[in-house]
């Protein structure tokens, strides 16, 4: 049986990892645990399976001032109670942060806020809002040597020093724990439309999506359905559509949603037929894309690729996979596989001509040890993120090799 | 100001330059003294340092070249776009390498289907709208230098202007980099695309002010031009109400473009400087700027006026003309020259607070400023808190420039007390390296420079910029443990 700590608050966590550096026993650092089936498996690397560091105790919301448009929340806090809050007063976190549950659990389960940032992954309103690391102020973290830091502050303009807490988003746990998190939130849309194009084939659809997002309109949503992915959709107008959906979202006050929604139709009319989505058949539908939940859930197989939007419909084309979703204008696929085969991973990537980031979501435990679940980087980059893991984490306790080679001791 | 460097510099200058001239075009390495004297500041001109040399690459190649010779001898480096930067991390190091970036002026790709713009660094801010405005794009970020600064110099400052309210700083707006680190190796960082691969190394090496690689090209995202700009010009017989008035219609889920303000003493010298016809009876005068699609510009327009009427406001103007709106901005725009017909100098702050410390910070500022006997200025980005104290000064004054840096740190200190922080937009380098105490602790500075260390691990790039205190990096590198004789040697259980 492994060790588990459930450490209440910084200084009990940062005693621990004092002693675990010293020691040079690996952790692995936790939320509620959704999300430990994303990234790489921990390796046991010959030091002895890592303990667990179960971080939902550091928990609770530290200050939230909406007018002020930040909240400050310690990680162990759930990324629901977190949205509820934010709700209650009409603002959001703008990134869209996933429910992973979907992908990795078979179920919602959308885990801790620190959970989120450390994976650091943005839903459909990327194209528009930004990624989860714009979003991220500040934080307070402990290093791998059991030091408490900070970096940032609580106010959105400031270049004081380095974003630490910007690199750490995404970096899954294998720079630091976090013990506070403060977060820009944003107002949340009066109304959400969206317009829906039937029947494009995939060039078309980015075609058109390209001349949305090209568009004085703000959008934010620009995603495309085949056929058999939009008929697993809960909501009847796509469901029932019987034919590819192309969609583009329209948020915000409504008579500005209402004169977008008219400009756009004009705009995409020579695409095909029209259909409009309002308020609740909208949100349903952009958390069906957010979580990938239109692929079929027994595809053993799920690659998430991030490509310039010119290049996704050749990486759909190429990739062979059974399912697909297309977001951000062609600029995120979703690919999915009935079962794992030799060479998938390989057509992908050989198929992303202009770069971009291929990572494995879900396979058999197999699979996810043998293939590259993050992009492979070049040699200097990969050399660099290394000794940047080292600064953080010199006796490479945290998550070894969650992140694939960088996060492993020895590395750099 | 005291000049920080890892080592005494020891190199055979004459030497590398003839190395330099090895690799570069003659013209474009320089010895000559009177060729070298533009270079020995940036815009924060009150210290100056004359450069040992000054190399103007024009590729990559020598780029890297240029810094593994400064390895080899041990030479610092210092890289520099156009030198409009306000906190001196420009300034030479006496007898070091001035790495010019300003000969990689081309835009290599506009690539509206993917909505990038691929620029080398010493490209303008303004030179990339300039390049897709005609195609109904722009480039978001915008500072007030944006005419003459460079990309790559805003990409070094993570530079914001006055839409970052709406649309972020240069960091949330950039995709990718190449950088050249200190040994040479040339590194591409990010792309077209939006998710990162492996670490976020492209928001640390925004703003990392020339300390951490020299970067030669940067992919930049534009948008496409907003259908309808307006402004509104709301005035307040006290900055507690116009303050008011920006919370309300914040905490109301209105972002707009830009909201700036300013005060009395800042409306005088507009007014006297390029008369854009501000209210003569208003105590401080907001700009709110809205921009969108027409039909929620007009609503919000409305809404707006409302919300600045309930809370005070004595006149509310909406531009009804693209000239009216420009109007507005005239005064804003010409306020750093404005003050300097006041006094022969001035010195500008950057401090950001929360929105809601405004009104008590400004009223302590005007404490500070009488107390000192000089006069402040005051204009700020409020929308966003950022504030930009103008000190002015006589620096013919015997102690007056000394006590305008004196009142400056008073007032960056009282900003990191009310939870705000030193500087908003216009980075740390020299200006405000020795106050980063006042925000950050030891052990925050030490984890930014093992950063540092990750990527230049010998400190030539820029030394004695940001961090007040040099460590080794063996020194910051070591870990001081014993085994055995730590806090724990049981198993701890929480």
């Amino acid at each position: 049986m492994t060790s588990a700590y459930k450490p209440t608050d910084e200084k009990e966590l940062a005693e621990l990892i004092s002693w675990a550096s010293a020691e040079a026993r690996p952790l692995e650092l936790v939320g509620s645990g959704t999300k430990r089936g994303l990234g790489c498996p921990v390796k046991i690397n010959g030091r002895g399976i890592p303990a667990k560091v179960d971080l939902s105790g550091i928990a609770g919301v530290v200050f939230y001032e909406p007018e002020e448009l930040v909240i400050s929340v310690r990680p162990g806090t759930p990324l629901e109670q977190v949205n509820q809050m934010l709700a209650e007063r009409n603002q959001m976190l703008a990134f869209e942060p996933l429910d992973w549950g979907w992908l990795l659990c078979g179920e919602s389960k959308y885990g801790t806020i620190g959970g989120a940032i450390s994976v650091g992954s943005s839903g459909p309103r990327r194209v528009k809002a930004g990624a989860a690391r714009d979003f991220v102020l500040g934080a307070h973290a402990v290093n791998g040597r059991g030091e408490c830091f900070k970096s940032g502050g609580r106010v959105v303009k400031n270049v004081t020093g380095y974003d630490l807490h910007k690199l750490m988003t995404g970096a899954y746990g294998t720079l630091g724990a976090f013990t506070e998190i403060t977060l820009k939130v944003l107002p949340a849309p009066e109304k959400t439309y969206t317009l829906l194009i039937h029947g494009l084939k995939p060039e078309r659809a980015v075609e058109a999506l390209t001349a949305a997002a090209n568009s004085p309109f703000e959008v934010s949503g620009l995603a495309h359905i085949p056929a058999p992915e939009a008929a697993r959709s809960q909501v009847p107008y796509v469901g029932r559509a019987d034919r590819a959906i192309t969609a583009i979202r329209v948020e915000g006050h409504g008579v500005s949603v209402t004169h977008r929604m008219e400009e756009l139709k004009k705009l995409v009319a020579p695409f095909g037929p029209l259909e409009e989505l309002h308020s609740m058949n909208s949100r349903r539908f952009w958390s069906e894309v957010r979580d990938a939940w239109l692929l079929p859930p027994d595809h053993q197989v799920v690659w998430r690729v991030s490509v310039p939007p010119t290049n996704g419909a050749a990486i759909i084309a190429a990739s062979g996979a059974d399912s697909w979703l297309m977001d951000w204008a062609g600029g995120l696929i979703w690919l999915g596989y009935e079962s794992a085969a030799a060479g998938q991973g390989a057509r992908i990537r050989a198929a992303m001509t202009e770069g971009g980031h291929a990572l494995l979501v879900r396979a058999p435990d197999a699979v996810r040890r043998e293939e590259a679940v993050f992009q492979p980087q070049a040699e200097g980059l990969a050399k660099l993120s290394a000794r940047v893991k080292a600064g953080f984490d010199p006796s490479g306790i945290f998550n070894p090799g969650r992140m694939g080679a960088v996060s492993l001791p020895g590395a750099a | 100001m005291n000049v920080i460097a890892p080592e005494p510099i020891t190199a055979d200058l004459s030497a590398l330059a003839a190395r330099f001239r090895q690799v570069l075009p003659p013209e474009c390495v320089v010895t000559d003294t009177i060729a070298r004297k533009p270079f020995e500041t940036d815009a924060q001109t009150m210290h100056r340092q004359m450069p040992g040399i000054v190399v103007l690459p024009e590729t990559v190649a020598q780029v890297s070249e240029v810094l593994r010779l400064c390895r080899e001898f041990g030479v610092p480096v210092v890289p520099r776009g156009a030198g409009t930067g306000l906190s001196g991390g420009a300034t030479p190091v006496p007898g070091g390498v001035l790495l010019a970036m300003t000969k990689f002026n081309r835009i290599l790709d506009v690539d509206y289907a993917n909505r990038v713009v691929v620029a080398q660094p010493g490209v303008t801010n303004l030179g990339i709208t300039r390049a897709v405005e005609d195609d109904g794009f722009y480039y978001a970020p915008d500072p007030s230098s944006q005419i003459a600064c460079t990309i790559g110099g805003n990409v070094a400052q993570n530079s914001g202007g006055v839409h970052c309210l709406k649309y972020g700083l240069t960091v949330n707006n950039i995709l990718g980099v190449e950088l050249v680190t200190m040994d040479g190796e040339v590194l591409r960082v990010g792309g077209k695309h939006l998710d990162p691969e492996g670490y976020d190394l492209l928001s640390i090496i925004t703003g990392s002010e020339g300390l951490l690689g020299v970067i030669t090209e940067v992919t930049v995202r534009i948008l496409p031009k907003p259908e309808t700009v307006r402004a509104l010009l709301v005035s307040f017989d006290s900055i507690e109400a116009g303050g008011a008035c920006v919370a309300d219609v914040i905490a109301s889920g209105i972002i707009p473009a830009g909201m700036e303000m300013m005060d009395r003493i800042t409306i005088d010298a507009v007014e006297e400087y390029c008369a854009p016809g501000y209210p003569a009876d208003a105590a401080a005068i907001l700009i709110c700027e809205l921009d969108g699609p027409a039909a929620e510009v007009d609503y919000l327009i409305e809404r707006v006026t409302a919300i600045a009427t309930r809370n005070g406001a004595i006149g509310v103007r909406a531009s009804q003309s693209e000239e009216e709106r420009l109007l507005f901005w005239l005064g804003r725009k010409s306020a750093f020259p404005a003050a300097a017909k006041m006094k022969p100098d001035y010195y500008v702050l950057d401090g950001t607070i929360p929105r809601n410390k405004l009104a008590p910070v400004l009223a302590r500022i005007g404490e500070l400023s009488r107390a000192s006997g000089l006069t402040i200025a005051n204009v700020f980005h409020v929308g966003d808190g950022n504030l930009h104290p103008l000190i002015l000064y006589d620096a013919n004054v015997p102690g007056e420039m000394e006590a305008a840096e004196h009142l400056g740190h008073d007032i960056l200190r009282l900003c990191v007390s009310v939870g705000g922080v030193l500087t908003g937009e216009h980075g740390v380098g020299t200006e405000k390296r020795d106050l980063m105490p006042e925000m950050f602790t030891d052990l925050d500075m030490q984890q930014q420079q093992r950063l540092k260390c990750a990527f230049d691990p010998g400190q030539h790039l820029n030394p004695g910029k940001v961090f007040p205190t040099l460590h080794r990096c063996a020194e910051l590198g070591a870990m001081h443990v014993h085994k055995g004789k730590t806090a724990f040697p049981e198993l701890p259980r929480f």
